[in-house]
């Protein structure tokens, strides 16, 4: 099975991804041979195998439903691109 | 100064025999001296020079710990309040984080100087440090040749004495095989036993700091300091910490070791197998027996990390979008141009295949088939290490399947970079410690020994490495130009 440069433009487009243009042939190839090694699992039966999502099969631990954290909006603010009036400024998005 | 092991150091300063400052300012000399080897991406003089003058006085009062005043440097992965944390992306070049991670919290509760941050790959993602946004770190053993990756700073810094001891951390390998290709010790404890707060997610099922030292023993104060439960991290483990120092000259007299069969197959490097294979007999004059154990899922492993760690990368990645933090494109024409432009800029090429590879791997139609079924493989390969490690106490083998290879030899195919982790990503899928010490040399360069223990048996593997380095002297051997 192997990537082609449509489904590598489809995949960037998903993950919000900008490709060169002049790249994309490059990584469907370069994927497509990453896919190959992937496809080795089909080698294995896994039936009736349960998934492992943790190393040791924790489950999420919760914690008391209580206000833990203090106002940090100015301080976290400092680093962002572009704030006004506490507010995070994006291109506009409806007209 | 740059001789001395952690606990020497520790002596000297409550000695007098030298100040923190003193201290400080001698490695931070050494890291100007050393700068062409890259492995450092911010060195913070100022920062080191104000905590290493606190610690000079905390050493006078008499209360201080084990690591006060004693300089070390953090992989760049670690978020520092105040000073820059890249992960060797130019997404982070602007990036100061507003807090610090736990493990940094640790340090600077040790009392401890930190030198500054050190390069590694972008996200942690590679075997070469040839990923970083920084340039590639050179090997102090072979300065033409790669320091490994992802760690690639850390293990450069102290194989070339510019920091007595340094943090790392592992996904794939990233504290081994770095620790391998350089010839120093590296530890990566168990999934869970180091916080990852603070720590940039690249695959959070698999990532864990650790540390990097010259020796088991120095690895072991590092650990003291790191390890522990941490309220922060949602995956972190509620377990006492045991005294890393006092198990480390216990006896190995009938440790049992486990030899993968499928470590030392026909495809191994004959040298690297005889040294592999002289550890071993090390080991064997200490008391240790030896079997071979099989493990037939192995093989697996590197498919099915892959799958996963790509997965996670591409959902760990997703925050960054140009908006709160980080790299922004210029003048974005709409929302999505925002996110796509500041993204596509930002990333470097390995980055952007894995991002690419997990959001595939997710997508409607492919979950079952990729993201599913390499969750089942990996449960194979935790059932073979249990299997085994109910029969031993330790496994052993290769930490990589060659040396320090030249600076653009792997670049061009990312699979061939990929196998460079054929040793080490297994143990990363099943969560076990594990660790690379140095055992010999082929022309010159570092082999790494991989020690492999199971749960929560970090003490175990420090033991099992400091005895060796009781009867060896490979790990006190200095890169030329480094003395």
């Amino acid at each position: 099975m192997s990537l082609t440069a449509n489904d590598v433009k489809k995949i960037a487009h998903l993950a919000r991804l900008g490709i060169a243009e002049q790249d994309v042939e490059h990584y469907a190839k370069d994927l497509s041979g990453v896919l190959a090694l992937m496809t080795q699992m089909g080698q294995l039966d896994t039936i009736g195998v349960t998934p492992m999502a943790h190393p040791l099969d924790q489950m999420q631990r919760l914690r008391d439903d209580a206000v833990t954290e203090t106002d940090q909006r100015d301080h976290f603010q400092t680093i962002a691109p572009q704030t006004e009036a506490g507010l995070y400024l994006v291109p506009k998005v409806i007209d | 100064m740059h001789k001395l092991t952690l606990t020497e150091l520790a002596a000297g300063l409550r000695s007098k025999a030298f100040s923190s400052v003193e201290l400080t300012q001698h490695f931070l000399d050494r890291t100007h001296q050393h700068h062409d080897l890259n492995a450092f991406i911010t060195v913070s003089a100022d920062s080191a020079l104000q905590q290493a003058q606190a610690a000079d006085q905390l050493l006078a009062t008499g209360n201080a710990g084990p690591l006060a005043g004693i300089p070390i440097a953090q992989k760049d992965i670690f978020c520092t309040l105040g000073t820059k944390t890249s992960c060797g992306s130019k997404m982070l070049d602007n990036f100061i984080a507003p807090y610090d991670a736990t493990v940094v919290e640790h340090f600077n509760s040790a009392g401890a100087v930190m030198l500054g941050k050190l390069n590694m790959d972008e996200f942690a993602m590679g075997s070469s440090n040839e990923n970083s946004f920084y340039g590639p770190v050179r090997n102090p053993w072979a300065t033409d040749c790669v320091p490994g990756g992802s760690s690639g700073g850390s293990a450069a810094a102290v194989a070339a004495r510019l920091a007595p001891a340094v943090t790392g951390t592992d996904t794939g390998g990233s504290i081994r095989q770095p620790a391998a290709l350089c010839g120093i010790t590296g530890l990566k404890p168990t999934y869970g036993r180091v916080s990852r707060y603070g720590m940039i997610a690249y695959a959070s099922s698999l990532d864990q700091g650790g540390p990097m030292a010259r020796s088991a023993e120095d690895a072991a104060l590092l650990l003291q300091v790191m390890a522990g439960f941490d309220p922060k991290d949602s995956t972190s483990v509620d377990q006492t910490v045991p005294d890393y120092s006092t198990s480390l000259n216990d006896s190995l007299q009938g440790l049992k070791i486990g030899l993968p069969k499928q470590f030392f197959s026909a495809e191994l490097d004959s040298q690297m197998a005889a040294t592999i294979q002289a550890a071993i007999a090390e080991y064997q004059k200490l008391g240790a027996e030896v079997k071979e154990v099989d493990m037939p899922n192995l093989q697996l492993a590197i498919p099915a990390y892959y799958v996963i760690a790509s997965a996670e990368c591409s959902s760990n990645l997703s925050r960054y979008d140009g908006v709160r933090f980080g790299y922004r494109c210029q003048n974005p024409a709409d929302l999505t141009d925002l996110y796509t432009r500041s993204r596509g800029e930002a990333f470097g090429a390995e980055v952007k295949r894995r991002i690419l590879m997990g959001t595939y791997a997710l997508s409607a139609g492919y979950y079952d088939a990729y993201y599913l079924k390499a969750q089942q493989v990996r449960r194979l390969i935790s059932d073979d290490f249990k299997r085994a490690l109910s029969e031993v106490d330790v496994l052993m083998g290769p930490v990589t399947p060659n040396t320090a290879f030249n600076i653009g030899e792997k670049t061009s195919d990312p699979i061939q970079m990929y196998l460079e982790d054929i040793y080490t990503i297994a143990i990363n899928l099943a969560g076990l410690p594990a660790m690379s010490i140095p055992a010999g040399f082929i022309d010159g360069k570092p082999v790494g020994l991989h020690v492999i223990g199971n749960y929560f048996s970090e003490a175990k593997l420090l033991n099992v490495g400091h005895r060796y380095q009781q009867v060896t002297d490979w790990h006190l051997q200095v890169p030329k130009g480094f003395e």
